[in-house]
């Protein structure tokens, strides 16, 4: 019955989502006030209706409701709760019902928030929306229908792919999702702009919330997939630059852009065509991402279950948002005229250096991705694009992106000096070198770990040097307090993000000194690595709810004094006759001891052990970016929104 | 900001095509995707690059170098057909996955299995620190660095690993890291008949 009410209440989603994308936006077209203001409520409708059906499947999950298909495929009475609730978004049905109730949510959320925006542009932005979700929504029913039901019921599930049973696993796709979808909303308000053919100051300002939030959400859910990749998969790296993990870097990089193009045309009134196209890009990305994991044109670990089908069905969503929104852009921004004027060495000319930037590696990314595939496809010929393709290219493009990330936010607005620029941060580019130098001579390493290291000192000061100018620290300490007070929470937070990166980049260069060690070794033996000494005391046998395995002791010690026991466990799932490594990792804040348990044979056994410097700040830097981001959200300008347009208009001229 | 309209009279024709220029990228990319789903039903492309072409026929030669720095001698194309299983290994130092599958490598170089090495991409000392590290599992290894022999096997990624019986005819492939259940599920059949 539940099932049915959920399958019911996806139906009438669809129906409000229709009417949510042709009637306010007639209304706007024909200036019909009642119609346009139909756009909220049918937002809200769609909310609901969503709702029921996601909180019917979560409880069909819940339940162990062996009558519903995807339970059975994915699910198992055995499961801790938690798992079989994030069971209901760890296959591709549940998840696009997730998709879409964000969606929804989103939706929701401009029109509640946006009782600041002019009449049509609320509803052109709910209107594009509602395409949005009428397209998903029919993709679902037709296609993917999470509800369906298999007669007569299997005894019970089987079990959800063991990797994904991690409490890590079961917040990032939420959050990923949230970045994605968040993205769909900048690109609504792009599309409704280039209907209008305006985009200006206030524009600007509605845009870049939605930017902010896609991005930081989108911040937060690589990093925990990047953490859980880490410490599930076992392999002791943390980025592999696999196509879906690029896939979800794509919109990241977009996003980032246009979160500071935006501030450009809020400021400024620049960089409008520019801005809408990103905005269009980075959704366009996020759907490429979808068709990508979802079709199984790609070979990856990531992958859903293949069904070309579905990829054709994608295919054209894609080409009629894509394709449309491309169309329209080159029909209609060409009325979009830019209006402020700037020299190349200015705040505006750094923020356009990043979008160069930031854009530049996205292409890279991107045609890292797509070119095995399409080298297979034209070429016929199997290619695989590694690490030292992105290395060799991500790396030089990311250069001059961090020297002009702590520079670009002590420029003048339309016209800088760079002396009084370098005057600023002098001091943070030699304590950088002197980072580089060091940790080069001591290291006797390849140059890229001690150029991370001045690349992350560089940043954080960076960040430093511009929150004190602002807050005039060296020049009139006794009011900085009051000054930092007063300091729009939009500077901190930038500040913020940008301290946060270079935190990432410092654990990076940290990974780029990491090492490793493979020994198989008898109980009582010891390896050292990393200034420690690993014994293995012994393995024995563990079980778990719905699974066995063997787990081994590794105490640590350093300098005879003991640091940790490390307990790496092998476990072996019997129903998805699967195994798992499930790694040890102690983390002091300045490395992590990383042990992993391998095979046993004749008395010995495989212990694979590293020996990581700064590990955990690559994610806790993930984490101080994303709440730079969410302080820049708070910041009272965002929250009030623009009362109207004009007076927006006249706040940037002045 | 009364702009609607005056903007959309001429923009210059370079302009112009810049702003289609994204539409004609993406319908390019949409036409190739929508090709490899019509491939992926007929069976004309397989993104999992598995089962190899190359099964039941013979390994493709090459002539590549030793590892320098190293004293494992390399082979030539002959040493493939020498009698007797081989396994040929493609890995490089700086492939993650490749360290996962090390320690299987070292079990099959202690039971006696013929493994020679492709050194994919690498650079030699590099190479050589990995081995230092974590033990030289191979009979004989040489170093493609620029990729040419990746390219005639058709190589997936790092590592991969292709069985060959004792007259140099490629039986069995294997994309990804071998885990141990790979090696006792699937290749220690295929030793035991090509033995």
């Amino acid at each position: 019955m539940i099932p049915e009410l959920g399958h019911f209440a996806l139906a009438l989603a669809l129906a409000l989502s229709l009417a949510q994308a042709v009637l306010p936006l007639i209304g706007a077209q024909r200036g019909d006030a009642r119609l346009m203001t139909a756009g909220p409520g049918l937002a809200a409708g769609v909310l609901l209706a969503v709702g029921s059906a996601f909180a019917a499947l979560l409880w069909s999950f819940a339940e162990n409701d062996t009558t519903v298909s995807v339970v059975v495929q994915n699910s198992h009475s055995a499961k801790p709760m938690l798992y079989k609730l994030a069971g209901a978004w760890g296959n591709h049905e549940g998840s696009m019902v997730l998709w879409v109730l964000i969606l929804a949510l989103c939706g929701a959320a401009v029109s509640g928030f946006g009782r600041g925006l002019p009449g049509a542009l609320r509803a052109r932005v709910l209107a594009v929306l509602g395409m949005i979700g009428t397209g998903f929504l029919t993709f679902i029913l037709a296609t993917s229908n999470p509800f369906s039901r298999v007669w007569p019921p299997p005894m019970d599930g089987q079990g959800l792919n063991p990797v994904l049973q991690d409490p890590g696993l079961a917040f990032h796709p939420p959050l990923l999702y949230l970045g994605y979808v968040g993205t769909a909303v900048t690109f609504a308000f792009a599309i409704a702009a280039l209907i209008e053919g305006r985009v200006d100051a206030a524009w600007g300002r509605w845009v870049r919330p939605w930017a902010l939030a896609s991005w930081s959400f989108l911040t937060l859910g690589i990093a925990l997939g990047s953490w859980w990749a880490y410490y599930e998969l076992g392999w002791g790296g943390y980025w592999f630059w696999d196509p879906v993990e690029n896939a979800s870097l794509l919109p990241w990089l977009a996003g980032c852009a246009l979160l500071h193009s935006a501030i450009v045309v809020e400021k400024r009134e620049a960089l409008k065509t520019w801005s809408v196209l990103l905005a269009i890009l980075a959704f366009s990305m996020s759907l490429l991402g979808t068709f990508l994991v979802r079709s199984g044109v790609l070979n990856s670990v990531h992958a859903f279950a293949n069904d070309p089908e579905r990829g054709v069905f994608i295919l054209g969503l894609l080409l009629l948002t894509i394709g449309g929104a491309f169309a329209l852009f080159a029909w209609r921004a060409p009325s979009l005229s830019p209006t402020g004027l700037f020299a190349p060495i200015s705040r505006e000319g750094a923020l356009v250096l990043n979008n160069l930037l930031l854009c530049t590696i996205a292409a890279v990314v991107l045609a890292g991705t797509l070119y095995p595939m399409f080298a297979d496809l034209m070429l016929k010929a199997k290619i695989s694009v590694g690490p030292p393709f992105y290395q060799a290219t991500v790396f030089p493009l990311a250069l001059p992106l961090i020297l002009a990330m702590a520079a670009g936010p002590l420029m003048a607005w339309k016209r800088a000096r760079p002396w009084p620029v370098l005057q600023r941060l002098w001091w943070a580019g030699l304590i950088a070198l002197g980072a580089i130098v060091t940790v080069w001579l001591v290291q006797r390493r390849p140059i890229l770990p001690a150029l991370g290291f001045g690349a992350a000192a560089w940043l954080i000061l960076g960040a430093l040097a511009d929150v004190a100018e602002r807050i005039a620290l060296f020049s009139r300490p006794r009011a900085a307090f009051a000054r930092a007070r007063g300091l729009p929470r939009s500077a901190w937070g930038g500040a913020v993000a940008h301290a946060g990166f270079g935190v990432t980049l410092l654990g990076m260069a940290g990974m780029g000194l990491a090492t490793e060690r493979l020994a198989a070794v008898r109980p009582g033996e010891s390896i050292s690595l990393g200034g420690y000494e690993w014994k293995l005391e012994g393995v024995r046998d563990v079980v778990g709810p719905n699974w066995a395995g063997r787990q081994a002791t590794v105490t640590v010690t350093r300098d005879g004094a003991p640091v940790t026991v490390l307990l790496p466990e092998k476990r072996n799932f019997p129903l998805a006759r699967q195994s798992t490594t499930e790694a040890a990792i102690h983390t002091t804040m300045a490395s992590d001891l990383y042990a992993v348990m391998g095979e046993e044979e004749n008395g010995t056994a495989t212990l694979r052990l590293h020996y990581n410097p700064l590990a955990p700040w690559i994610w806790l830097g993930g984490a101080i970016m994303a709440l730079g981001g969410g302080l820049s959200l708070s910041d009272r300008r965002a929250r009030v929104g623009a009362p109207a347009r004009r007076a927006a208009a006249g706040a940037a001229k002045a | 900001m009364e702009e609607t309209g005056a903007g959309k009279s001429r923009a210059p024709l370079g302009r112009r095509v810049l702003l289609w220029a994204p539409l004609g990228l993406a319908a390019g990319a949409g036409v190739g995707f929508w090709a490899m789903l019509r491939g992926m039903r007929d069976g004309s492309y397989d993104p999992r690059g598995v089962p190899s072409a190359l099964l039941g026929k013979p390994a493709p030669g090459f002539a590549l170098p030793a590892v320098q720095g190293l004293s494992t001698p390399g082979f030539g194309p002959e040493a493939l057909a020498a009698g007797g299983p081989v396994l040929l290994n493609f890995w490089a130092s700086w492939c993650v996955p490749c360290v996962v599958e090390h320690p299987q490598l070292m079990a099959l170089q202690r039971r006696g299995v013929k493994l020679f090495g492709v050194n994919y991409k690498d650079k030699p000392a590099d190479a050589a620190r990995f081995l230092a590290q974590h033990g030289n599992p191979f009979g004989a290894l040489v170093a493609d660095a620029e990729g040419r022999a990746g390219i005639d096997y058709g190589l997936y990624g790092v590592p991969e690993t292709y069985l060959l019986d004792g007259r140099g005819i490629v039986r069995w492939r294997w994309a990804g890291p071998m885990m141990p259940d790979t090696v006792s599920a699937e290749l220690e059949p295929l030793l035991r008949r090509y033995a």
